[in-house]
């Protein structure tokens, strides 16, 4: 393989991690002030056609942006008031998040539109365009360095590079910040934060939000940033790659962006080659790389490479002791 | 009904803490009743009184998890409204619960500030909670490594956490449930210095016990409390322990049951050398020793925490040892799959465990349901290999019911829906009917009432005169003295000491518990 | 505080309210679309249950939801949640399929019994390594067979793709099965008794076999020891442990049951209905076992009666996309979501005023 395929290749790998990336994020703020959420899915699904249908209307990107951030967060609002408020189970919840998404996304896409439940093609204003990274021509001609940084690290969407940013604030938040001792604290033992005179609710549904925001961007991604375009169900699954990353990192953000740049190298990989050839072992079929990140977040689930524990409060709702 | 602002130091007169006429109902529950209590600064007031007396409710509403139905709270003179956590932090109050809040994966300093930070960046906080702890640890003995991990300490470490959020927020009135509950003799005893350096320096502290031994050693004043309502606040130099037990009980302590003298026969449960070590590595029991005859009570006194529960579970076939179990001389397994509670029932061990709505009962259960718990492969409670006769459960379980008075009488109640005494004694009923060769009962009248106390040990005294062999493991001292024909007392995982019932005394018995053994006095 | 409602109102009261509500918002949905709830309410109730024909297609759902949610429902009673149907109803159709194909049948009554066989075996193994990583090694249910679907999925579309296409085909789905293994209609076992049956719905036979599954589950959870440790595990593993009940055995045993009868779906739709199999043959039934289970309260009775709900849902909604092009097949999956959420996850949005008016109006006791 050369250097120009390679690249190629990390360069698709950059494009389809981004998402990921925003949902693994969003997913981390939620399980880490301890609200399950396996509704990562349906809030990028909703987010990503509001996002390209406002796009469509207006033509303005960013209003289309607006509107994705509102319907993943109205989501994630509903999935708060069954969590925290009304005390619901956190999966059933989810679970019921990710049809709503699904089955409102297509039914406002058709009537809307009328073409299948898909949005008009975009363009222009209303897409997130690629940036041209400063000098990524001139200093093409730089062996190795100069490609690397022309064709993989430059000519992405804004979007991509705010996924890339998110980990490290995500990080500092987490753990520099005094909203980040409380958030991670409520995730560990709401009762400390409790008796410590917060408020346990404001924390789990301020998380919920940040969890709805990312998920947010993650679809809007998807639909005005790598495809130009809403169509049915595009998340297909990325909600749960996501999750897998999650566990796979085990709630750390920087973890959290190896696992997605993984996922999103193995997706890159089977969507240019059909089938792949190992020396020996002989031809690796397309489905296998296609369900390696379930695997190997089972493997990792398992406890075999590596125990995910997750934060000890996670899935639970807080009920004061009498 | 403001919260007041700076307390006045001026007015010393004035107490730290002064209630008047709190009440606070649950539903039909009275949990406390037109009290008033006046805490002088500088001192360290004691509040004692038997479970379920409202100590805690009344903790509660001064620290804001409960709202007082009607009263007054008065903190250095001003009244104050104490609706949540903040207001009782602001109004200078802290609190250490007997079970911890402490975020366990944290380090000490993040658990100190939390919730108290300084500013939206955590670094600035940090370092004046470190500045602070350093302090701290000179001044009143309070060492902690403030970069620990707060699972990583033992238990009397992570109470001086607690006490340190509570000086971070600038608490001069602290306020201690239970705090010895789950501590070593040693720990207890630097709490007591711990505390009373505190005093010293000027801050007020309220202590919620019901150990009398704590009262005396370390308090200045004591208030009693009894169902609900607060009897008498004295000096604790001018009272005695048997007072304040008389004014707890409201009764004549040391209500013994009349029984017969024991017939000991063979020695039917014999355990040797049994020893558990818990999921993090520590040793619960250690290497333990001792044997229960035919037709006798042999009862385990001990501070709670030292081994009682980890000794229930091995022998109810719950927590797998080390060591032998013998049950009429024939070795039975420690470990491994022939060690689980079925098996240990049927070699005829019946266990009345300490937790009844953890373990010995399903909540969500009909009574009925109950009855069969664990002896649900009882021959009499199935109709083939594959279907439970149900008719036959019922049927049994109103014969139990009425024979153990519980009420109400209906086989069809779910567990939940009756009261403690008589969960308990569905419970009991279960294990005793059975004439089990061997009882293993844990805090039979934890958290009943009077009347259903007495039945209760009048059925165990039964079980012992019909020839079985009972361990009775409780950390009220009256009723292992009262029920027991032998005691053994446990510390630190070990048996430290043994003696016939009636030969001993509550002051011998109080010396084991308190580890100072034979050798040492 | 529990125990303060009658049992009916907790088992139908409370259900139903729920179903009101999902059907309301529901209906502010279509009035947003610009169609009229109640004409679309009509054409659901009159397409799924207005004729034979109707009702052919609408119990052939419900055979299909029976069995998924009974899936959800057993694990529901031990206190886990499989949201693995999906993926244990997809090897459920494989090892139907395999029987199917295995050898050339020559008759039903002796190729139905061992594809329940297959099916059943398969379902239960693809749950049964969820089952040991939460028994043995806690790893999370939920996950682990989130997991288990896609690599369902994947798997299924590898065999058809590579290894069951019969050499020369395009569409990546097997052979069809031999005439042997025709499972007898509904028209056809109605023509038996001499009534006449529309030809074309796909109800059959497996519908009998999906009543016996609700008296099976029905008898385990309530009049078998098995059932009794399920139970007891469910509300309280602490106290299971303290009976004697090993909580890996239950653990096991449970979900393979789940998986099993998941599996058994296929029964009704690769060997009844398609009579093949092909990509997607689940087509999201797995998911909606949730629902049925949520609804049904977890008891098979419950179970069925929320099934064939779910079965006019289906069938209605397709019917819907006819008369009322504005309201597209996806209302069916926005209701669905609607039912979960509102039986499943804000339950006590109903359940609290409900308990608080039967609290204010209880009798006194004397």
């Amino acid at each position: 393989m050369d250097l120009a395929t390679a690249l190629q290749i990390l360069d698709s790998m950059l494009r389809l991690s981004a998402p990921l990336l925003f949902a693994c994020l969003a997913g981390l703020f939620s399980e880490r002030a301890g609200i399950f959420d396996i509704g990562l899915e349906g809030k990028m699904l909703a987010s990503a056609f509001f996002s390209a249908a406002v796009a469509a209307f207006t033509g303005s990107v960013w209003l289309g942006l607006a509107a994705g951030l509102t319907a993943s967060m109205i989501l994630a609002m509903v999935h708060g008031l069954a969590s925290i408020t009304f005390r619901g189970n956190q999966l059933i919840s989810g679970v019921a998040i990710n049809f709503l998404a699904s089955g409102m996304t297509a039914l406002i896409g058709q009537n809307w539109f009328k073409i299948g439940g898909r949005t008009p093609s975009l363009s222009g204003d209303s897409r997130f365009l690629e940036l041209d990274l400063p000098f990524a021509d001139a200093l093409g001609a730089v062996p190795f360095l100069g490609p690397t940084y022309r064709d993989l690290l430059s000519g992405h969407t804004l979007l991509v590079y705010v996924a890339l940013a998110a980990v490290p604030a995500t990080w500092w938040i987490l753990f520099r910040t005094r909203f980040g001792l409380r958030l991670r604290a409520v995730g560990e033992n709401p009762e400390a934060v409790d008796t410590g005179g917060l408020s346990v609710t404001a924390l789990r549904y301020q998380a919920t939000l940040i969890c709805g925001f990312l998920c947010g961007l993650g679809g809007a991604y998807l639909s005005t940033g790598l495809a130009a375009g809403f169509i049915r169900d595009m998340t297909a699954g990325k909600g749960f790659i996501a999750l897998a990353a999650l566990i796979f990192a085990k709630w750390r953000p920087g973890y959290a962006l190896c696992a997605c740049l993984l996922f999103g190298l193995l997706e890159a990989i089977s969507i240019r080659y059909q089938s792949i050839e190992i020396e020996g072992v002989g031809t690796v079929p397309l489905q296998l790389m296609q369900a390696l990140p379930y695997i190997l977040t089972v493997i990792i689930l398992a406890g075999f490479v590596g125990k995910a524990i997750p934060p000890k409060a996670g899935g639970q709702p807080y009920v004061k002791e009498r | 009904m403001n919260v007041a602002n700076a307390p006045s130091r001026q007015e010393t007169a004035a107490p730290a803490i002064e209630l008047t006429g709190i009440s606070k109902a649950f539903g039909p529950v009275q949990a406390n009743r037109d009290i008033s209590l006046a805490v002088q600064p500088g001192t360290i007031h004691g509040i004692v009184g038997e479970n379920g007396a409202g100590k805690s409710t009344l903790m509660s509403i001064l620290y804001g998890f409960y709202r007082a139905d009607a009263g007054e709270i008065y903190v250095n003179g001003d009244l104050v409204s104490i609706p949540d956590s903040q207001a009782a932090i602001r109004a200078g109050i802290g609190m250490v619960h007997q079970h911890f809040k402490l975020v366990e994966n944290f380090s000490v300093l993040e658990n100190v500030v939390l919730g108290a930070e300084e500013g939206y960046l955590l670094g600035p906080s940090l370092d004046k909670a470190r500045t602070l702890l350093t302090e701290l640890a000179d001044e009143y003995k309070l060492e902690v490594d403030p970069d620990a991990i707060v699972e990583e300490l033992s238990v009397g470490h992570q109470q001086r956490v607690e006490i340190l959020k509570a000086l971070f927020r600038k608490a001069d009135i602290l306020i201690l449930d239970e705090p010895t509950g789950v501590l070593t003799p040693a720990e207890a005893d630097h709490l007591f210095r711990i505390l009373k350096s505190l005093r010293d320096e000027g801050k007020t502290i309220i202590l919620i016990t019901h150990k009398l031994r704590e009262i005396m050693a370390v308090t200045d004043t004591v208030s009693v409390m009894r169902r609900g309502e607060m009897t008498a606040t004295l000096k604790t130099s001018e009272t005695s322990p048997q007072h304040l037990a008389e004014l707890m009980v409201g009764r004549e302590v040391l209500l013994r049951v009349t029984k017969t003298e024991a017939k000991p026969g063979d020695k039917v449960l014999k355990i040797e050398n049994i020893s558990v070590t818990d999921d993090r590595g520590v040793k619960t029991l250690k290497g333990i020793s001792l044997f229960v005859s035919k037709g006798e009570i042999l009862g385990i006194a001990g501070v709670a925490g030292n081994g009682q529960t980890e000794l229930l579970e091995v022998l109810g076939g719950i927590t797998p040892a080390e060591g032998k179990i013998k049950v009429n001389g024939e070795e039975i397994q420690c470990s491994g799959p022939n060690s689980d509670a079925r098996t240990r029932r049927s070699c005829g061990i019946a266990h009345v465990p300490e937790d009844r709505q953890r373990l010995g009962l399903i909540m969500d259960f009909f009574a009925w349901e109950n009855m069969a718990f664990g002896y649900h492969h009882d021959l009499r409670y199935n109709r083939n290999w594959l279907f439970m006769n149900n008719v036959m459960m019922r049927s049994v379980t109103a014969d139990a019911m009425s024979r153990f008075d519980v009420r109400p009488s209906s086989p069809t109640a779910l567990a939940r829906s009756f009261s403690g005494g008589n969960q308990q004694k569905i419970v009991l009923a279960r294990e005793i009917e059975r004439n089990p060769s061997i009882l293993v009962v844990g805090q039979p009248t934890r958290g009943v009432d009077i009347g259903a106390i007495e039945f209760i040990h009048q059925r165990i005294l039964e079980l012992r005169n019909a020839g079985s062999a009972i361990l009775l493991v409780s950390v009220e001292l009256d009723e292992i003295l009262s029920l027991s024909d032998r005691v053994a007392v446990m510390f630190d995982g070990r048996i430290i000491g043994e003696r016939i019932t009636k030969d001993t005394d509550e002051r011998e018995l109080g010396l084991l518990m308190a580890g100072v053994t034979d050798q040492a006095t | 505080m529990t125990g303060t409602m009658p049992k009916w109102a907790d088992v139908l009261l409370i259900p139903l309210i729920n179903l009101v509500l999902a059907l309301l918002v529901s209906g502010i949905v279509v009035l947003w679309i610009g169609e009229n709830p109640l004409e679309a309410l009509r054409v659901i109730l009159v397409g799924s249950v207005g004729s034979a024909y109707g009702w052919g297609y609408t119990l052939y759902y419900a055979t299909n939801f029976t069995f998924t949610g009974l899936a959800v429902a057993v694990a529901f009673h031990a206190r886990m949640f499989n949201i693995g149907g999906e993926g244990q109803a997809t090897l459920g159709g494989l090892g139907a399929a395999l029987v199917c194909l295995s050898i050339d049948w020559p008759h039903w009554t002796l190729a139905m019994p061992a594809a329940i066989l297959g099916a059943l075996v398969f379902g239960a193994a693809w749950a049964s390594i969820p089952a040991y990583l939460q028994a043995r090694r806690g790893s999370h249910i939920v996950i682990t067979t989130i997991m288990f679907n896609f690599i369902a999925s994947a798997l299924l579309v590898y065999l058809l793709v590579n290894v069951l296409k019969p050499p020369g085909q395009m569409a990546a789905e097997t052979a069809s099965f031999p005439e042997g293994a025709h499972l007898p209609s509904a028209h056809e076992m109605f023509a038996w008794i001499g009534v006449s049956f529309p030809k074309s719905p796909p109800l059959n036979v497996s519908f009998l076999l999906a009543m016996a599954a609700c008296f099976f589950v029905w008898a385990l959870i309530w009049r078998t020891r098995l059932g009794y440790s399920i139970r007891a595990f469910g509300w309280s593993e602490t106290a299971a442990v303290y009976a004697g009940i090993s909580p890996f055995r239950i653990t096991m045993i449970t979900l393979l049951i789940s998986g099993a009868l998941a599996g058994l779906m296929a029964v009704n739709s690769v060997m009844g209905e398609a009579e093949r199999l092909l990509i997607d043959a689940v087509q999201g039934a797995g998911f909606v076992g949730i629902a049925v289970a949520l609804m049904g309260r977890s008891h098979p009775f419950g179970v069925f009666l929320a099934a064939v709900l779910f079965g006019i849902l289906y069938q209605g909604g397709a019917e819907l996309e006819f008369e009322l092009p504005a309201v597209s097949r996806e209302m069916i999956v926005v209701i669905q979501a609607l039912v979960i959420l509102f039986t499943g996850a804000l339950d006590n949005l109903v359940r609290t005023p409900v308990e608080r008016l039967f609290l204010k109006f209880r009798p006194r006791p004397a």
